[in-house]
């Protein structure tokens, strides 16, 4: 294995955006946006060159840093999954840049600010380092990359400096850190027992073996803390509720994907034949029961923001179906295929769509000083291009063609028939019904006229509301972007009788939950009713569940018992 | 008896986490850490990983000691009604049964562990006459994977800018901490006059023989931090105001040079941070000398804090 042509692109990815935060850090003041702004466009063009690349020759991409091959030397690979990744990272950090131009923009003549200074430089820092996650073929390395991504993340959430979202900062980092631990001590006994971190040797040596069984149970979990995956969110609900729109959209859309990214590395590319189905079917089912909670709860929240923040649990949750839907025909091993290019197309989708999402609820929020639900009538009349934006992007997230979500939820739903997991079609459907559901939800109400006189409205940046659009258009028409390597049938016509059946139905079923669910009633002829008050009920009965589930002690005796569980699954593998 | 020594190391050791754990106090936990910290740097000189006891010394023991001890003085107020708050009975023994299930399950994985266990150490030995260093750890850290020393310094960084970020606005730009005052003629004074220049000649010595012998860049710039910060409480020296020109272009330097010898890399010797034969050794110098600056006053400020005064005197 030697260094391919154009790997030096791999270390450009990384440390471009990192040479920003050193240049952006020394020259300071005015200079930083300034700094940002040159390599969010450098940055651009590495990984469009790297991705025109990958696309003509389709191989792996490799770089041998310092010219030494592993085991003892560190390589950076890209395949198809990374730079698939890289290039829906960087889409999203220009969307996310142009978005927070107004907000954190530099005045002329005005001294270095903190919130500024600090955002444009961790931008900068997030990207180089999840650049780094999707590059790295080293599993220490990968372990600072995903330090790296915590400590640009953290702050984040405290950028607006008051004591509650201080509060929410160190609850993440201390969730976080315990899951970094866990990983590393995952990766510390990979190399007492099979002597390299290198992913492709990895691979290779392992064995289903008691120590690999007590890593991949290890890895597993600490990277689900990482991830937000329910019941470990503690951290997420409260690290939105006071973070800026643009750093929400930085941490639900790009950092929780990190730690995402590397469980699939890990379940696909190091331990394939590992993992179980069983242990796959749990990942699987923890991601079922976030779709649950997330969305129930998300319906019942009060403000715009938070009802983004659960919904975004309830899609990590999806991100993690395709794990046992990707095992081969015998059950035996995981396999690059049809599941795994649909839970990659929802993560891009997720991405792109959720930071759509954060954008306009922060526009909604900086032009009313509010952004409680029940009070938003007459929004859409007054700010129509970022009610589009949230409008487009719920779309896409429900999967209507030609959405990602959609082109994923297909190749999903054909893994399951084929593999004969039909309790799984049930859940992709159920997804999209939640999702319709909180869509169905917002756009009732800012649709509606208002009672008394119209709201006085600030003025928010054209920049922004367009930076909003845009990635909530790219979510929308994700399918035609990956049409280019997938095969032309899998997009129907979205009027044909099929597929507007199934798109109708999926909305009926989203407003019927609206209805029940919804703090205030949508409808005043649903007020009082006996299926409403016992939805009702059950939503209550959700919300206290969460709010148990997220206390420090239940959420780190889950850490622990998941890991046990997991390693239990994973022993417990069919005879041969 | 060097096996009764060590049973009773290890036994010393474990009793010392398990008291930081069940400790009531804050105050006393930290204790019991440090002293752990302690106990384990001798565990790793019997162990022959000097280096890692060293790091563990200064880094682990020393560092995070000193962090903690601040927290755990600034909680102090607190601690009695987060105690209130705390979990009940049932919990902690559901919490105490889970763990020792996932450590009896790891102390499985462990034992099974091979032995003698699969090394890159000979790979190492074959390789060091290029890297002209002669300490195997510096060879790895500096050239082998060369890439993860310079992630690690960046995330330093990205550390200190999120301490940083934690102050508030209208001291953005001012100095980190609050002044320190102590008599001018008091033992802390004294020992802040004294004890300086041996621990700067010992921290450059750290560092210099690192090449070679057990010590390094990391461990060289904790001790001058130290120093640093023994200086700043005795009240003799002030911390920089975060805007200074000056210290910016030091907190980069490291990093930067690092990058710019692995571009040099990408030219001279056909990769990103492989060096060129010959002069592999002047460069690592070089590349440790610029980074042991850096790493002194980003240890230090993490340990000073967020800017809590005005931006200009």
């Amino acid at each position: 294995m030697l260094t391919t042509p154009g790997g030096t692109l791999l270390v450009m990815a990384v440390l471009v955006p990192f040479v920003g935060v050193l240049l952006g850090l020394t020259l300071g003041g005015r200079h930083v946006w300034r700094v940002a702004a040159v390599t969010v466009l450098a940055g651009l063009a590495i990984v469009a060159s790297l991705a025109s690349m990958l696309l003509q020759s389709g191989d792996t991409v490799v770089y041998l840093l310092g010219g030494w091959a592993p085991p003892l030397g560190i390589a950076l690979r890209a395949d198809s999954l990374s730079v698939v990744m890289m290039l829906a990272v960087a889409v999203v950090i220009c969307g996310i840049g142009l978005y927070a131009r107004s907000d954190f923009g530099s005045v002329a003549g005005a001294a270095e600010a903190r919130a500024p200074f600090t955002f444009w430089l961790l931008l900068l820092a997030v990207w180089g380092s999840l650049n780094l996650v999707f590059v790295s073929g080293d599993l220490f390395t990968l372990y600072v990359a995903l330090e790296l991504v915590t400590f640009s993340g953290v702050p984040l959430v405290c950028l607006d400096g008051r004591g509650e979202t201080l509060r929410a900062a160190l609850r993440y980092l201390l969730f976080a850190l315990a899951g970094s631990l866990l990983y590393l001590l995952g990766a510390v006994l990979l190399y007492g027992a099979y002597g390299t971190l290198d992913i492709a040797l990895l691979a290779e040596r392992i064995r289903p073996e008691p120590i690999a069984w007590s890593v991949a149970a290890l890895m597993t979990v600490g990277l689900l803390a990482k991830t937000a995956l329910f019941p470990l969110h503690l951290w997420l609900p409260p690290a939105h509720a006071g973070a800026p729109a643009a750093a929400s959209a930085v941490l639900s859309a790009l950092v929780i994907k990190g730690s995402w990214f590397l469980v699939v590395r890990l379940w696909f590319d190091v331990m394939p034949g590992v993992v179980t189905l069983s242990a796959a079917q749990l990942l699987a089912g923890l991601g079922a029961a976030a779709i649950v909670v997330g969305s129930v709860v998300a319906l019942r929240q009060e403000r715009l923001k938070l009802l983004v923040a659960y919904s975004t649990i309830a899609q990590i949750g999806y991100l993690f179906l395709m794990f046992p839907l990707a095992f081969d025909a015998g059950g035996s091993a995981l396999v690059h295929g049809p599941a795994l290019t649909g839970g990659l197309l929802q993560a891009v989708s997720h991405a792109t769509a959720k930071a759509a999402m954060f954008m306009a609820a922060g526009l909604v929020y900086a032009a009313l000083g509010h952004d409680r639900i029940a009070d938003l009538a007459g929004v859409a009349r007054a700010m129509p291009i970022t009610i589009l934006a949230f409008a487009l992007a719920g779309l896409a997230l429900m999967g209507v063609v030609p959405s990602g979500a959609y082109l994923a939820k297909k190749l999903m739903l054909d893994a399951a028939a084929s593999s004969g997991q039909w309790w799984w079609e049930g859940v992709l459907q159920g997804g999209a019904v939640f999702t319709a559901a909180y869509v169905v939800l917002v756009l009732t109400h800012v649709m509606r006229r208002p009672r008394g006189p119209a709201q006085p409205l600030k003025r928010v940046s054209r920049l922004s509301e367009f930076a909003a659009l845009f990635l909530g258009l790219c979510s929308l028409l994700l399918a035609f972007a990956a049409l280019g390597p997938l095969p032309g049938d899998l997009v129907k016509n979205p009027l044909a009788p099929g597929e507007l059946g199934t798109t109708l139905l999926v909305f009926l079923g989203g407003t019927l939950l609206a209805l029940g669910l919804s703090p205030q009633p949508l409808l005043a002829a649903t007020r009082g009713g006996p299926l409403r008050r016992t939805m009702t009920r059950a939503g209550i009965a959700f919300e206290h569940s969460d709010g148990f589930v997220r206390r420090w002690p239940s959420a780190s005796i889950a850490l622990l018992t998941l890991a046990a569980l997991f390693g239990w699954l994973l022993l417990a593998r069919p005879l041969p | 008896m060097s096996d009764a020594l060590n049973i009773g190391l290890a036994g010393l050791i474990l009793g010392l986490a398990l008291w930081s754990i069940v400790a009531r106090e804050a105050f006393a936990a930290v204790e019991g850490f440090m002293a752990f910290g302690l106990l384990l740097t001798l565990a790793w000189v019997q162990l022959h990983g000097i280096d890692v006891a060293l790091t563990e010394a200064a880094i682990g023991g020393g560092l995070t000691g000193a962090l903690l001890i601040g927290a755990a003085t600034r909680l102090r107020s607190t601690e009695a009604a987060a105690r209130v708050e705390g979990p009940g009975a049932p919990t902690r023994w559901l919490a105490a049964g889970v763990s020792v299930a996932v450590t009896a399950a790891l102390a499985v994985g462990v034992l099974a562990l091979p032995v003698p266990a699969p090394t890159l150490a000979p790979d190492v030995a074959a390789h060091i006459a290029v890297t002209g260093v002669g300490n195997p750890i510096t060879a790895v850290l500096l050239a082998f994977r060369a890439m993860d020393t310079l992630l690690e310094a960046i995330v330093l960084l990205f550390a200190l800018i999120g301490v940083w970020s934690l102050a508030p606005d209208r001291f953005w730009g001012g100095r980190p901490g609050l002044r320190q005052q102590a008599d001018p003629n008091g033992i802390l004074a004294y020992v802040a006059r004294v004890l300086p220049p041996i621990g700067v000649i010992a921290g450059i010595y750290i560092f210099w023989v690192g090449a070679d012998h057990p010590g390094g860049k990391f461990q060289g710039a904790t001790l001058m931090a130290a120093m640093w910060l023994l200086v700043m409480m005795a009240g003799l020296a002030d911390a920089p105001p975060i805007s200074r020109t000056w210290l910016r272009i030091l907190l980069v330097a490291g990093p930067l040079v690092f990058i710019a010898i692995g571009v040099v890399g990408v030219v001279t010797a056909d990769a990103f941070l492989a060096y060129p034969p010959g002069i592999a050794k002047p460069l690592i110098l070089v590349i440790e000398f610029a980074l042991m600056p850096t790493l002194t006053l980003i240890l230090g400020l993490m340990l000073v804090g967020a800017p809590q005064r005005g931006p200009l005197p």
